[in-house]
């Protein structure tokens, strides 16, 4: 792809050394395995191994209460027939139990053999993450120093902190794709969040707040201003800010949405519905939408899996495809889906690299890496001035969409009321719900201060979850509906 | 991993956790425990009459919790491992010793006295029917087809489908620990669903879903039954628009009362009471709901069945097990009666916390240490059909669908996006969507002002159709 090729460096990382030496495959196995997936008639196959080692350690009550760790190893192996994908997997990697999966996986077409295996031409990759290894001991104190100081910050906030939790998650993910096109790629993706949760109490009320950060990153990513102490301070902040909150109001009304995680709303609005198989199957609002006007000229959004050390990036799909940045609405106009092997080939366009799977268990399909709106042209200050009583939701907890009616919800779990263009009472956590296609019409300002989130999010799509990015500038909208109980 | 390797894969899995046990025991640990499960599965997506997607596979993974003594308490690590090689089992033996050494010491962390173990009996729970693998693939496909068929059948206006889906699956669980407990059960399932989409002459789609499931093929309903109601819950959303902001009653589908419901056993977790994290905390034996209101947890149900060709059969609830993620026997438990919180969701470790016993409602997956999980809940059913529950409206909301996690329990506060139909003098009206309904559990337990009869388990919990007053739809 055209973008960031300066980040091919020369001496790129051989990521499949781990599995034809540590695991034992070779490049004569995965071809036999393909082989014997088309030997039914398929028109393609792929193998996709996945090794992955995960880490967590937890400090709650002062105490370092958790420490685990996961190891998953596997394969699965995919077989395509026209709309059909035959799929199996297994844990065991001996050439018995692969070529068994491979001839279960055949059975979905129903003919005799008609593609052969192509030779393999390995994907080029960027180096958007650092390569590390699975976590030694010395990183595991490490990680307990980040825990133990993110504790300490948060008590130390306020004595109205009467419960902190901190917790590390790491993941080392390896993954080795080869495909009977010839497609033969492989990564190394590590993956870190620090998380932080508190609750405070007073006299009168009980309040949580919470807080993390990360992405594909060292440790030393927590040492700079993503420090646990201002992770551990944002949630003490908030729920200290909650203990007097009043009830949030309920209605129709101006939306004003702070920068970062509040990008949220694109992926709910927007971003499921335009991923290519809801599309393919026209079970989305945005079916044959392409080159129509479904926000306002004021809007641009993209879906970037190309940003170095992001939570939502990939160096290449899982179906061993390169990451792009796609442009999905420009000025307003629909431009584009978000599309895998399977969509781009039905649908007859572009493959965008969109192909993920949660695990080697798991069929891929087209998904999101980072979605995000770029900059307008106001200032953050201009947009809640101009708002005579409205919302100003500055974070938010998770979402949901509805693809086909469009309707889309996100929760406010930090937000206040705007009074003739000035910021004022914090209000509770309100649901806010609107309808896809017609949202982002109401965008009538845009600030100039993109950002994007901490690097916390986990999208789920027909139950398999991978990590996503999201971010936004300030933006107004001018209707939204506001699930609150107040006035 | 080699092929040597492979062909020493241990292939009883319960010699390879006691092995396990053993190891660690032998690294120093003061106490061991080992879950072990080996699970087949089975999934076809049917969609527009062709197979979109089949999955056949299983697999196998072992985890493992190791406790070290030390003064009053005991340090405790996990790990969990896909990979059951001599090489895999030995790595993960050996990860969870070094991990111990980093945590803390916790004076409540242990394994259960031993004479707090114990398993149901495992036969009588009927959790298990081969009958699940012999369906064929075939026929599976077919139930799946004639599922989405019956569905895009029934009415014009459904000329598309997001698909049928049929999965099955068996389950194998073994729990086993230093402390001499061992329990082991087999389990089956099977269910179809279809989710087909209706458009109006405007273009407006709306796509809904219907599903069956049972333990065992006997019990599964009608493909075609089945797909009937998928379609007529699709049609009756199309034209659906929001309604006014107001105050107004809610009634509650036995399919989202589940979920509103359900928060009572969520409030009244352990974890979040000993935390003073819960609305609950520190209400033990106080009033938390309205008297009308009775909410059960039960592991141990089993459910007995009038089949057409006469015969009888006893079936475990999708909730039941033998032993909960402790090793301890699964039971009964009232929480809430007549309003009351009588008692709590509790696992070992928290009932250590607050001083109590446990409730068995340890949930334990491959990793970590025990959770919170009931078995199956209910909520004691009323006398009013679910009719009479909306004829009592003059002027408010029926429910069908919530979205989004708007649920706070800390506080109580509620708000989420709900979609449904809007009633007018007793009787449903139109559609409605794109509102959200707000208020607090705590005001929204004690306003419960209907209760159904309509208590059906089509899944591990069920609440009948409920009524509650004084909560705040937002809409235009």
């Amino acid at each position: 792809m055209a973008s960031a090729p300066n980040l091919l460096s020369s001496d790129a990382p051989d990521h499949k050394r781990y599995f034809l030496t540590h695991l034992g495959l070779t490049e004569r196995l995965l071809e036999r395995c393909l082989g014997e997936a088309l030997s039914a008639g398929g028109e393609f196959a792929d193998l996709y191994f996945e090794a992955v080692t995960s880490t967590s350690l937890g400090m709650d009550e002062g105490i370092v209460k958790t420490a685990a760790q996961g190891i998953s190893v596997g394969c699965g192996i995919r077989v395509l027939s026209g709309e059909r994908t035959g799929y199996a997997y297994t844990d065991d990697l001996s050439p018995e139990r692969l070529l068994k999966a491979a001839r279960t996986a055949a059975l979905i077409a129903n003919g005799p053999q008609t593609q052969r295996v192509q030779g393999f031409n390995e994907t080029r990759t960027p180096s958007l993450y650092p390569v590390t290894g699975v976590t030694a001991d010395a990183e595991i104190a490490e990680k307990l120093k980040l825990i133990e100081r993110a504790n300490k910050a948060a008590r130390d906030y306020d004595s109205r902190i009467t419960q902190v939790r901190a917790s590390i998650n790491d993941e080392l993910r390896r993954i080795l794709i080869a495909a009977s096109d010839g497609t033969y790629a492989s990564d190394t993706q590590p993956l870190a969040r620090l998380n932080v949760a508190v609750i405070a109490k007073d006299a009168t009320n009980t309040a949580r707040g919470t807080s993390g950060g990360g992405g594909r990153i060292t440790l030393d990513f927590f040492e700079g201003n993503k420090s646990p102490e201002h992770f551990a301070r944002e949630a003490a902040r908030t729920a200290i800010l909650q203990l007097g909150a009043i009830a949030a109001p309920a209605g129709e009304m101006e939306v004003v949405l702070g920068p970062g995680w509040p990008g949220v709303l694109l992926h709910e609005a927007v971003g499921h519905g335009l991923e290519a198989d809801f599309n393919r199957k026209k079970t989305s609002a945005f079916a044959g939408l392409i080159g129509q006007q479904v926000a306002s000229s004021k809007v641009t959004v993209v879906d970037n899996g190309r940003m170095p050390g992001r939570r939502g990036s990939i160096n290449v799909d899982d179906e061993g495809n390169a990451t792009q940045e796609t442009v999905l609405i420009e000025k307003g106009i629909l431009r584009g889906y978000l599309s895998d092997k399977l969509s781009s080939r039905l649908m007859d366009m572009p493959n965008t690299g969109s192909g993920r799977r949660e695990s080697y268990q798991s069929i891929p399909m087209p998904r999101m890496t980072n979605t995000y709106m770029l900059n307008g042209e106001d200032e953050p200050g201009d947009i809640l001035k101009s708002v005579k009583r409205g919302l100003y939701a500055v974070n938010f907890g998770g979402g949901q969409v509805d693809i086909t009616s469009g309707k889309f919800v996100f929760t406010a779990s930090e937000a206040y009321l705007i009074e003739d263009g000035v910021v004022t009472a914090p209000v509770k956590g309100a649901t806010l719900i609107g309808n896809g296609p017609e949202a982002l019409k109401y965008v009538s300002m845009v600030g100039n201060d993109l950002a994007l989130d901490e690097g916390v999010g986990t999208c789920g799509k027909a139950g398999q979850s991978v990590p996503v990015g999201v971010g936004m500038p300030t933006i107004k909208l001018d209707r939204m509906t506001v699930g609150g109980t107040g006035h | 991993m080699s092929t040597t390797a492979n062909a020493a894969y241990a292939t009883d899995l319960k010699q390879l956790a006691e092995q396990a046990v053993a190891r660690a025991l032998a690294l120093g640990a003061t106490d061991a425990e080992v879950v072990a499960v080996e699970s087949e599965e089975f999934h076809v997506n049917v969609r527009l009459g062709q197979v979109e997607q089949l999955t056949e596979s299983g697999s196998r993974a072992l985890g493992l919790r190791v406790l070290f003594a030390e003064g009053t308490g005991s340090r405790t690590a996990s790990t969990s491992t896909s990979d059951l090689s001599p090489e895999g089992v030995t790595r993960i033996i050996e990860s969870a010793v070094q991990l111990a050494r980093v945590t803390g010491v916790d004076p409540f962390a242990g394994l259960p006295e031993r004479e707090a173990f114990g398993s149901n009996d495992v036969a009588a729970l009927a959790l298990y029917f081969n009958d699940v693998d012999a369906i064929t693939p075939a026929e599976r496909i077919e139930i799946a087809r004639g599922c989405e068929a019956a569905a895009m059948a029934y009415d014009t206006r459904i000329q598309n489908s997001s698909g049928a889906d049929f999965d099955a699956s068996t389950l194998r669980r073994f729990m086993t620990n230093s402390r001499g407990f061992s329990g082991e059960y087999r389990s089956s399932y099977c269910g179809f669903s279809v989710t087909p989409i209706a458009q109006d002459a405007s273009g407006a789609m709306q796509r809904d879903f219907w599903y069956s499931s049972a333990r065992t093929a006997k019990l599964l309903e009608s493909p075609e039954a089945i797909g009937r109601i998928a379609a007529q819950r699709a049609l009756r959303r199309l034209g659906a628009r929001p309604v006014p902001t107001q105050r107004c009653p809610v009634v509650f589908a036995p399919e989202v009362a589940r979920g509103l419901m359900g928060n009572l056993l969520a409030a009244a977790d352990g974890d979040s009471i000993y935390r003073n994290s819960s609305m609950f905390s520190g209400k033990l034996g106080e009033q938390v709901a309205g008297e009308n209101i009775t909410m059960i947890d039960d592991g141990t149900m089993v459910f007995d069945h009038d089949l057409e060709d006469g015969t009888h059969l006893r079936v475990g609830g999708f909730g039941t097990s033998p032993f909960d993620g402790d090793g301890l026997p699964t039971r009964r438990t009232v929480v809430i009666e007549r309003g009351v919180l009588k008692h709590l969701m509790l696992n070992t470790y928290t009932a250590r916390k607050l001083n109590m016993q446990s409730t068995g409602k340890a949930s334990r997956g491959l990793a970590g240490a025990p959770g919170i999980g009931g078995g199956n809940y209910f909520l004691e059913p009323g006398v009013l059909t679910p009719e009479q529950v909306i004829g009592g409206v003059s002027s408010g909301l029926y429910v069908l669908q919530t979205m989004g996690h708007g649920v706070n329990l800390v506080t109580g506060d509620y708000s989420v996006g709900a979609s449904g139909l809007w009633i007018e003098n007793g009787e449903l009206a139109y559609p409605v969507e794109q509102i959200t309904i707000a208020g607090n559990l705590k005001d929204i337990f004690r306003n419960v002002v209907a209760i159904g009869n309509d208590l059906e388990f089509r899944g591990s919990g069920a609440v009948p159709t409920v009524r509650v007053d004084g909560m705040t739809v937002a809409g235009s």
